[in-house]
């Protein structure tokens, strides 16, 4: 019943914000029901963490280890993203009780929505469905200042992020074929895993490849990857925030999914796959990043940069691989939200994007930019670092030391160029005078989002070391 | 699976026009020529449908033809028309990034690619994946190559939708027996990407006043500067 009712929570507040309200009630509704929702995906992922999958229909909704971690992570994302959006919305978008600011939040919670739906869905025809219905329900949100600028990086994420589906789609029909070819029963996560052994090399790993070239577009991947810096720049921050820390996390469950299926058939290459298409697309986000022009774009790269140290650990296979992977997802869904947010307090306070002396402007808004930075970046002992250097230790553990020493390279070098942006933005002289006061719920909503970002390093508390564990098995099987 | 050769006969008219028309959505320099060659091309695509349900006795794939006329040849064409403003809607001479001789070139590349890829995945005994299976790639590839010469909004919505006709063009031979609800779930999708596409094209036009997204993007880069 949970798993039911999850996905409806958003759909309410939507419907909420459709009628005409006074003050900020809009705003309220959404996070509450994103807090219900939080509630929920908590308790599900307790119950995954100990090993025992939630299912709600057979066959059709259900969520195991691998669904929790993405779901938790979604409904997270998307708590901290409505408190700020409570604060920012007003202060940069539209007035409270404006038409405005319903249309806002009426999108936002169609999005929300669509994105908690994408972890609990078995069969994989309904998550192609799911995610693209993630994509046609942002394409307003991207947009939304409807500037000529932001309608532009709409159209240019709808019509990359939709070839992309349409790719997908034709992967994911081939897959339907090899599993009934392989006598397999369900077409299901499951089913596919199981039906695995027995299908022909050659057809797995076309579709495969065109699952993992299509979905890629929505992560940004290379060579679909040209819409992510409009997107990440013109979009408000609370949305930033969910395309980075909750649909590519979704998208990437999608992929990870299928990495034990396509693992499963004997000379389908798809840990080769995996780590090529991960290395060259850290590779060029690292080159990106270097002549990035400001620091959203950098976070939007750097989006891109952990993507693929995700596929890569995924493409390595293992145990200690699969345990980093899930490390990653959850380490870079939880900064990069932070990022954003932080992102967010920056425009909020001086609305320019050149931006330097931050922290003289505003010290909180310039601490957590700075925090957000450091954090990304993989600065030690932060959690990022630690899973970075989990997939590291595994990649020359599985004997692919020139994946590895690639991929190190890679990301010390984006350390230094992600920190080169940071700097210059936070610190120096203060060019602008007129500061606008932070509301209160974008410092409530930084706080929050910053405990996971410091804590995780430090220690990883039993029932979130439970899950990864749980979801590390459902990657490496 | 036994095939009679009349069946196989008519698919491969049928496939054989589909290729046709994709081609077509990449040269045709009209708005409405464009959306013409699309409705064509999901009758046909249609057409396929029922040839394999008559052919194999799966009555899903009835539904999914009747599904496909109705939503992309019938509520398609009539919602574009309520969102889009006329004018765009009518416009003749499009320009392209690539012209039509270079343009049918890439076309041949594509499809040659799309049957090298294709062959060796398909049985050798069943002549509808065998006709199906490459002809859908190549359609696939074929719009994604419209998609990105084309200069204006509308035909890159219609080079979006030919793309999902192409995997769509596969699927009902390699997986004729694919749940309903996944096909129904489809189609809706399908009306909410036309929605969707057709809003932000009726923003585009009314914010910038222009549908040449090249153009757009042009304008908006030196706007950054």
């Amino acid at each position: 019943m949970t798993l039911i009712v999850i996905p409806l929570l958003p759909l309410a507040a939507a419907l909420w914000a459709l009628f005409p309200q006074r003050g900020r009630a809009a705003a309220g509704a959404t996070m509450a029901a994103a807090a219900a929702a939080a509630g929920a995906a908590w308790s599900v992922a307790l119950r995954s963490a100990a090993g025992a999958p939630t299912v709600a229909i057979s066959g059709w909704i259900a969520c195991d280890g691998l669904g929790a971690l993405a779901l938790v992570l979604v409904a997270g994302v998307n708590l901290s993203a409505a408190i700020f959006s409570y604060g920012y919305v007003s202060a940069r978008l539209a007035p409270a009780g404006s038409r405005a600011e319903r249309r806002y939040y009426v999108d936002y919670n169609l999005f929300a929505g669509s994105l908690l739906l994408v972890p609990l869905l078995s069969e994989p025809a309904l998550v192609w469905i799911a995610i693209e219905l993630t994509t046609l329900l942002s394409v307003f949100l991207v947009g939304f200042t409807r500037t000529r600028g932001a309608l532009e990086a709409a159209w240019k994420y709808v019509v990359l992020t939709l070839m992309g589906a349409a790719i997908a789609l034709l992967g994911f029909l081939l897959l339907y074929w090899a599993l009934r070819g392989a006598g397999g029963a369900a077409f299901t996560w499951d089913g596919l895993t199981a039906a695995a052994p027995r299908m022909p090399a050659g057809l797995m790993q076309a579709a495969f490849l065109l699952v993992l070239v299509g979905l890629g577009a929505k992560l940004g991947l290379v060579p679909l990857h040209t819409w992510v810096p409009d997107a990440y720049r013109h979009a408000p921050a609370p949305v930033c925030a969910l395309l980075s820390g909750a649909e590519a996390t979704v998208v990437l469950y999608a992929i990870l999914r299928l990495v034990p299926v396509a693992a499963g058939v004997p000379g389908a290459h798809a840990g080769g796959w995996l780590i090529g298409f991960g290395l060259l697309s850290v590779g060029v986000a690292v080159f990106l990043i270097l002549q990035a022009s400001d620091y959203k774009h950098v976070f939007a790269y750097s989006t891109i940069e952990h993507m693929g140290i995700i596929l890569v650990a995924a493409g390595l296979g293992g145990a200690l691989a699969s345990y980093g992977a899930a490390a990653q997802v959850l380490a870079h869904s939880v900064t990069k939200t932070f990022c954003f947010l932080a992102a967010g307090a920056a425009a909020v306070v001086t609305p320019r994007r050149e931006i330097q002396g931050l922290l003289r402007i505003s010290p909180v808004a310039g601490a957590a930019l700075l925090l957000g930075g450091l954090a990304i970046a993989g600065a030690p002992p932060l959690a990022v670092f630690l899973s970075e250097f989990t997939i590291f230790r595994a990649g020359f553990a599985e004997r692919y030391p020139i994946a590895a020493a690639l991929l190190a390279g890679f990301v010390a070098v984006g350390f230094f160029a992600v920190m080169a942006h940071v700097n210059r933005a936070v610190f120096g002289r203060a060019g602008v005078r007129k500061v606008i006061p932070l509301p209160g719920a974008c410092v409530f909503a930084l706080a929050a989002a910053s405990v996971p970002v410091l804590w995780l390093g430090v220690y990883v508390p039993r029932p979130v070391l439970g899950l990864l564990h749980q979801a590390a098995l459902w990657i490496g099987r | 699976m036994v095939q009679s050769a009349w069946a196989v006969a008519l698919n491969d008219l049928a496939g054989g026009l589909f290729l046709l028309t994709a081609v077509a959505l990449v040269v045709v320099r009209q708005v409405q020529a464009c959306l013409a060659a699309f409705v064509l091309e999901s009758v046909l695509l249609a057409a396929s449908a029922f040839i394999l349900a008559a052919a194999s006795g799966i009555p899903d794939l009835v539904a999914v033809g009747l599904i496909t006329i109705a939503v992309k040849a019938v509520l398609l064409p009539w919602l574009l028309r309520g969102t889009v403003p006329e004018e765009i809607y009518t416009r003749r001479e499009l320009s392209q990034l690539v012209n039509v001789p270079a343009s049918l070139l890439i076309a041949l590349a594509l499809t040659l690619a799309a049957y090298l890829i294709a062959v060796p995945l398909a049985p050798a005994q069943d002549a509808f994946i065998r006709v199906n299976l490459p002809i859908g790639l190549a359609g696939l590839f074929i719009s994604a190559l419209s998609l990105v010469t084309r200069r204006e909004a509308v035909p890159q919505l219609v080079g979006l939708l030919a793309m999902e006709n192409g995997a769509f063009l596969a699927g009902v031979s390699i997986a004729p027996d694919l749940p309903l609800i996944a096909e129904l779930a489809a189609s809706f999708d399908v009306l909410v990407i036309v929605l969707v596409m057709g809003i932000l094209t009726r923003a585009i036009h009314e914010h910038v006043g222009t549908t040449d997204i090249v153009e757009l993007v042009e304008r908006s880069d030196e706007e950054e500067l």
